[in-house]
């Protein structure tokens, strides 16, 4: 039997095909050039939006991180706090306030603040220090890669992630630095708690966190209120803002929206980052359409024979909706392996790309759309078509 | 009596507006009977192609009246002209309009696409429509890799494919030489004769005179002569 060659092969494929995605399909790689514009333009577009959103999606979990891990129920803040990271401080008076409602099982200080870690080759970096009674479960490091809990109880003892080994100038787990002039030491490594702020995470004992960031010891940043399992949480949250005068009550996830209306809109981060993702569809939308209306123009004769031999307006119209969407899917494909690829080599990274899998069908779904939307123009050119030229040219 | 499968009655075009306004026809009528063979044959700028485009519902004309099989083309909006056309008329045009992407069997299934014919069916019927103009051998050749009159007989093919009740011709034989000419006239008589359809060719070449079964001559926008044996035509 003789083997069957592969543009054969490829020719059996597209007899399979319905005859008008045949056409469609040779109109437009009938230029191929001008076809690889296009897929480069939806490629470009895509991966440009893929970068853009994911790095949102990236900030938006960054930026919430750690209010995502902590054991809340509720948060008591200092009144105006914008976002977790900002270093306000309240009475342990509030603490104390806050045990007396009836309903409230515990009320954990947690400390933060930025210090200096003294590097081992001299200089300092900064760095932000979390510390929390870990023995009461506070705001306890998550995904260790190496160490354990137990050993933060250890004098001196702190908790880093291991993507900030280079800016630490350490090489995990037991090796020492010194914060404010205090030594410690590495005694358990996480795995993937990066910091939006790009300034590494170090967690510590509520004591020598307040010793690290200078805080007395009467203070703290916020308290980690958990409550009864049988209590409801609305009502015991109403009684708290009553009684605490200097601090705010707030869900974890009215905490978490506060965090990321600061970190991704109040500070623009967010709008460069949508700003970047409009720029791209813009890019790929106006491609697309140029090379659509350049194709169409160049097939003008044909759409004329075929409005003359009595094709519909529709007909004509799903001949340039079934070229942009092939050109989508085309685009989509290598634009989402190209993402694929990105996503892969930032995941160590400090700043990783997220794509999930809602974000891949809505990329999917854009592209089909910025696609669609391209034709229009071409749509428009083919719906001025006189037939009668069939009969002059 | 053959009744008519294309009418028209006292056809009036007036091309462009203000000064530049040109009437192409004046009050042209004629019909054309199924099975029949007609010429249409007339100098440059004499309104010819005016005529067919109207004859073939893709013009409409400023007065008179178009009947193709009996219904008549006033007040029809674009897509039930486009409709008319599918249902009713097959084209055949001077420079061909195949589709250069697509092969023989494939551009003449095109047709039978528009009307919306399911594939299979379609592909058989593009194959034998193909056999009838004698490129039985050709249906998977790219235009590129036809000769003009292969090529002109693919386009017979796809104007024939749907079963028309009229075939309107523009110059099909003008690109073609003497032999490959009279080879489509007399497929297209054939086609006339077999599917009892009727067969309108607008042409300057003489040599396809002796396919016609009437010949109507056109000058300055009217009809100037008959000749020729009618088969049944008032």
């Amino acid at each position: 039997m003789e083997p069957i060659s592969r543009s054969t092969r490829d020719e059996a494929v597209i007899q399979i095909m319905p005859l008008i995605v045949r056409l469609s399909w040779r109109n437009l790689i009938h230029d191929r050039l001008r076809f690889v514009a296009t897929v480069i333009g939806i490629v470009f577009s895509i991966v440009l939006v893929t970068v853009q959103m994911g790095l949102f999606l990236s900030f938006e979990r960054m930026v919430t991180t750690m209010i995502d891990h902590a054991p809340a129920d509720l948060w008591v803040v200092p009144l105006g706090t914008k976002c977790f990271e900002d270093p306000s401080l309240v009475d342990e008076r509030e603490r104390f306030r806050a045990l007396s409602i009836n309903g409230v099982t515990e009320a954990l200080p947690i400390v933060i603040g930025f210090a200096q870690w003294r590097l081992p080759s001299g200089g300092t970096t900064p760095v932000f220090i979390v510390g929390s009674d870990l023995r009461a479960g506070g705001m306890q490091p998550w995904n260790l890669a190496a160490g354990s809990l137990a050993d933060l109880a250890i004098p001196g003892a702190v908790a880093i992630d291991q993507s900030y080994f280079g800016r630490l100038g350490t090489k995990g787990l037991g090796a020492s630095a010194e914060i404010r002039d205090q030594k410690v030491q590495v005694t358990a490594v996480t795995k993937g708690i990066r910091a939006f702020t790009t300034t590494p995470y170090v967690f510590t004992s509520l004591d020598r966190a307040r010793a690290y960031v200078g805080t007395s010891p009467n203070k703290a940043t916020y308290f980690l209120v958990r409550v009864d399992s049988n209590a409801d949480v609305e009502s015991i949250r109403g009684r708290l803002q009553a009684i605490l005068s200097e601090s705010e009550v707030l869900t974890p996830d009215e905490f978490r929206r506060r965090s990321r209306s600061f970190w991704l809109f109040g500070t623009g981060a967010g709008a460069a980052l949508f700003a970047g993702a409009l720029l791209g569809i813009i890019v790929g939308t106006v491609i697309v359409a140029q090379t659509l209306y350049s194709s169409t123009k160049d097939h003008l004769n044909e759409f004329a024979t075929l409005r003359a031999v009595g094709a519909s307006g529709m007909y004509i119209y799903k001949i340039i909706i079934i070229q942009a969407l092939l050109s989508a899917i085309i685009g989509f494909c290598i634009a989402a392996g190209i993402g694929l690829t990105v996503v892969n080599a930032t995941a160590e990274s400090a700043l990783p790309i997220i794509m999930t899998p809602g974000m891949s069908v809505g990329l999917f779904l854009l592209t089909v759309v910025m696609c669609v939307l391209s034709a229009i123009s071409a749509i428009v050119q083919v719906m001025r078509i006189d037939p009668a030229v069939v009969f002059t040219r | 009596m053959i009744l008519p499968v294309l009418e028209a009655v006292d056809i009036v075009k007036i091309l462009g507006r203000g000064p530049s306004q040109v009437q192409a026809l004046k009050g042209v009528s004629l019909s054309l009977a199924g099975g029949e063979l007609m010429l249409l044959m007339g100098p440059s700028g004499s309104g010819k192609t005016t005529l067919l485009s109207i004859l073939g519902c893709i013009l409409s004309p400023s007065s008179g009246q178009i009947r193709v099989c009996g219904q008549t083309t006033a007040s029809l909006q674009p897509e039930e002209m486009a409709k008319l056309r599918r249902d009713y008329l097959g084209f055949i045009f001077q420079s061909y309009h195949l589709f250069p992407t697509l092969t023989a069997v494939d551009n003449v299934q095109l047709a039978l696409d528009v009307r919306g014919e399911a594939s299979a069916p379609a592909i058989v019927k593009a194959k034998a429509a193909l056999a009838t103009v004698g490129l039985s051998h050709k249906t998977k050749s790219f235009p590129r890799e036809l000769s003009h009159g292969e090529q002109q007989r693919v386009a017979i093919a796809r104007a024939i494919v749907g079963n028309p009740s009229v075939i309107l011709a523009d110059e099909p034989t003008s690109a073609l030489d003497s032999e490959n000419g009279r080879a489509i006239m007399k497929v297209l008589a054939e086609i006339a004769k077999k599917q009892s359809c009727g067969v309108l060719v607008v042409t300057h070449d003489p040599r396809i005179v002796p396919f016609a079964d009437r010949i109507v001559r056109i000058e300055d926008g009217r009809i100037v002569g008959e000749e020729g044996c009618g088969v049944g035509i008032k």
